[in-house]
C-alpha cells in the first residue's frame, strides 16, 4: 500500500475505513451518478464486511447501490433514480427489493436531492424549491409513521407552503436538509495532504461531501499536494474535510472515471446477464466480490486486456471507439 | 422519394423538427439525445445541449449512453455538477426544451416514471422521475416521447411523477408553476399536443402509412384526431445525418430498416 507521511493515519485501506467509519444503520450518500465515478471499491467492502440495515441516500446511482441492495446490506433508500442508463434502465436489483419490499424507497427529483444535501451543507434546517407540486413525488410517501421522525428522517417528507415574502400567492416546496452519516466519494487525485481533486463533473460530489459527518474519498492517484496547489482553482474539496484517503487505482470499474478509464461495457452487460436471477447474482458476489480483499486481487481478476480496453484517451478522457454494445 | 425508416428514426426527426435555433436543451439518454444532436446538426446549428449532470454543450462526437457517461464532458463549454445544470433548466431568461420519456401518460400530459401498480407494493418498479420532474416543472418547455399504446396512454397514471397540466385548464398555474409544461408528444405513429385552453392532448400529425384512427385506436383515452393532418417523411439529408453523424454505430438506434 502506497505510504505517506502527511496523510498520516488518513491513509488507509478500504478494510480498515469500512470498519472505522461505516456502522450498521448509517445514513450514507454515494458519491457518482449511474455509469460515473461510483464508489465500488467501498461499495464491495461494505458488502464483504456485512454492513446491514444501511440507509442510501443519494440524486441517481446506479451500480454501487445496486450491488450493495442486492447484497442486502441496505434497509431504506432517498433517490431520485436508480439504475445505470442503458446498461440497466431500471437498476436489477433494485427493482427486485422494491418489488418484493426488501427495501423501502422515499422518491424525490434529483433537483429535490441536490437542494437537501445543499442544505445539509450549508447547516439550513430545510430549503424552499418550484419542483412537483401536486405530484405523487410530494404526496405519496414510502415511509411509513414507523420510520418518520426518528433519527436522521424528519417527521414530513416535504411540506408546501407560501413564500413568506411573496404579497401574493406563491407557494413552495420545503424541502428537509440531509446531513448523512458518511459521504463516499471517488476522486481522480489526492493531494498527500489529503486535498481533493475531481475531473470531469462533479455532480454533487462536493456538497454530499460537506453535508455528511465523515468522508471517505477513495482516489486514483496520490499526488504531491504542491502538485494541487498549483493550480488551487482546479481543486474540490479542502484536506480537513476528509477523514479517510484510501488509494485505489480503478476503484470506480465497472462506471468510468474521467481522464482515466470509460465505463466497461462487457462488465456492465455481464452484470445484466447475471444479476436478474437470484442465484445468478449469488454467484455473482462469490465471484466478483466477496472473495476478492483487495483492489489487486479484483484487477487481477479484471484482467490486464480488458482494463487496457477501457482506457481512456488522456485528451478526450474516455475511449474512444470502445465497443458500447 | 421511398425511403424506409424505422420507429426510432421518425421520433428522433419528429422530435428534433420542433426544436429552434438557440434553444437551450435539456437531454437525456436515449431517443433525446439523437433528437437535440439531430436538430443542432440539421437546421438549429446554436442549439445548445446539456446534461443535468453538469455537462454543457459537449462536442457530441461520440453518443452518449448514459447523462453521466463521459462523452458529455468532452468539447465542453464548461463542466460542472448538478446545481449549476439545474440554475440553467430554471432559468427565468432561457428558452429551455427538455425531451423526457415514460412509462404511462395521461391526457394532460402528466407522466409517470416510477412505478406500476401501488406505490407502496408496486408491481413493477421503474428508475423514478431523476430530473423529469424538474424538467416538467420549470423548464420553458417539454417534448415526451412514448410508445403509442393503449397500456401507456391511460386515463389516470398509476404514479403521478412528473407534473403536466394537472387536471387540465389553468390547474398548472394555480398549482404553483410559473412556466413551462409539455408541448408536444412523440411518438412511433403521430405527433400529439396540446390543446391551447383545455390543456387536453390531440392529435397534431400522423406519420405518412399511419392513419389517424390507428392512433385513437392505441390509446387508453378518447383522443381528438379532428385536427390531425400528415406529417412529413425523413428527407434523406435528415437521414443521412441521423445514421452517418449521430448514431453511425446504432446503439440507440437499433437495426436498419428491413
Amino acid at each position: 500500500m502506497t505510504t505517506c507521511a502527511k496523510l498520516g493515519d488518513k491513509l488507509m485501506s478500504p478494510e480498515e475505513a469500512v470498519r472505522r467509519f461505516v456502522k450498521d444503520g448509517d445514513m450514507i450518500a454515494l458519491g457518482g451518478f449511474t455509469v460515473n465515478r461510483n464508489p465500488m471499491v467501498i461499495g464491495r467492502e461494505i458488502i464483504r464486511q456485512g454492513r446491514k440495515d444501511l440507509h442510501l441516500v443519494m440524486h441517481s446511482q446506479g451500480q454501487a447501490m445496486d450491488l450493495m441492495v442486492g447484497a442486502g446490506c441496505v434497509a431504506r433508500l432517498e433517490l431520485a433514480y436508480g439504475g445505470t442508463g442503458r446498461f440497466a434502465p431500471t437498476g436489477i436489483r433494485f427493482r427486485k427489493a422494491v418489488q418484493s419490499g426488501q427495501v423501502k424507497v422515499e422518491d424525490y427529483s434529483n433537483f429535490h436531492m441536490s437542494l437537501r444535501f445543499l442544505a445539509g451543507s450549508l447547516n439550513l434546517p430545510y430549503i424552499p424549491c418550484r419542483s412537483g407540486f401536486e405530484s405523487d413525488v410530494l404526496q405519496q410517501w414510502g415511509f411509513g409513521p414507523e420510520l418518520r421522525g426518528a433519527g436522521k428522517i424528519p417527521k414530513d417528507k416535504a411540506i408546501v407552503g407560501q413564500n413568506p415574502f411573496a404579497q401574493e400567492d406563491d407557494p413552495v416546496v420545503l424541502l428537509p436538509a440531509l446531513n448523512p452519516d458518511v459521504a463516499l466519494v471517488h476522486a481522480q487525485y489526492v493531494g498527500d495532504d489529503g486535498t481533493v481533486r475531481i475531473k470531469g463533473l462533479t455532480f454533487l460530489d462536493v456538497e454530499q461531501a460537506k453535508s455528511a459527518d465523515r468522508v471517505i474519498v477513495t482516489c486514483e492517484e496520490i499526488v504531491p499536494a504542491h502538485t494541487l496547489r498549483e493550480d488551487p482553482d482546479q481543486n474540490t474539496l479542502p484536506p480537513f474535510l476528509v477523514d479517510a484517503v484510501v488509494h485505489t487505482p480503478y476503484g470506480a470499474h465497472p462506471t468510468a472515471c474521467h481522464y482515466f478509464y470509460d465505463y466497461d461495457p462487457r462488465h456492465l452487460n455481464y452484470y445484466r446477464s447475471v444479476a436478474g436471477d437470484d442465484d445468478g447474482f449469488r454467484r455473482y458476489l462469490d465471484e466478483w466480490v466477496l472473495p476478492l480483499e483487495t483492489q489487486e486481487a479484483y484487477l487481477s481478476k479484471i484482467g490486464a486486456a480488458d482494463l487496457i480496453n477501457i482506457r481512456a484517451n488522456t485528451k478526450v478522457g474516455f475511449a474512444p471507439g470502445l465497443d458500447r454494445r | 422519394m421511398s425511403t424506409a425508416y424505422t420507429d426510432k428514426e421518425i421520433m428522433a426527426l419528429a422530435a428534433g423538427r420542433l426544436v429552434s435555433n438557440g434553444d437551450i436543451l435539456f437531454a437525456g439518454t436515449g431517443l433525446s439525445m439523437l433528437a437535440a444532436t439531430v436538430a443542432k446538426r440539421v437546421h438549429a446549428p446554436q442549439a445548445v445541449v446539456f446534461f443535468e449532470t453538469g455537462g454543457i454543450d459537449p462536442n457530441l462526437e461520440e453518443l452518449p449512453l448514459a447523462v453521466a457517461d463521459p462523452r458529455v464532458m468532452t468539447g465542453t463549454c464548461m463542466n460542472s455538477g448538478l446545481l449549476d445544470a439545474f440554475s440553467l433548466l430554471v432559468h427565468r431568461r432561457l428558452r429551455t426544451i427538455a425531451f423526457l420519456g415514460a412509462a404511462q401518460i395521461d391526457p394532460y400530459g402528466n407522466i409517470n416514471s416510477t412505478c406500476l401498480g401501488d406505490y407502496q407494493k408496486p408491481k413493477v418498479r421503474f428508475p423514478g422521475c431523476g430530473g423529469a420532474c424538474d424538467a416538467m416543472s420549470q423548464a420553458f418547455g417539454v417534448i415526451i416521447f412514448m410508445q403509442q399504446e393503449k397500456k401507456r396512454f391511460v386515463e389516470k397514471v398509476d404514479y403521478l411523477s412528473s407534473p403536466g397540466w394537472l387536471s387540465g385548464g389553468d390547474a398548472r398555474a394555480k398549482a404553483g408553476f410559473k412556466r413551462g409544461g409539455p408541448f408536444a408528444v412523440v411518438t412511433n405513429q403521430g405527433v400529439m399536443r396540446f390543446d391551447d385552453k383545455t390543456r387536453r392532448m390531440y392529435l397534431h400529425e400522423y406519420y405518412p402509412g399511419v392513419s389517424p384512427q390507428a392512433i385513437a385506436d392505441n390509446c387508453g383515452f378518447a383522443l381528438d384526431v379532428s385536427r390531425a393532418r400528415e406529417g412529413q417523411a425523413p428527407s434523406e439529408l435528415e437521414l443521412k445525418i441521423l445514421r452517418e453523424e449521430v448514431d453511425p454505430c446504432r446503439l440507440i438506434l437499433g437495426p436498419l430498416p428491413a
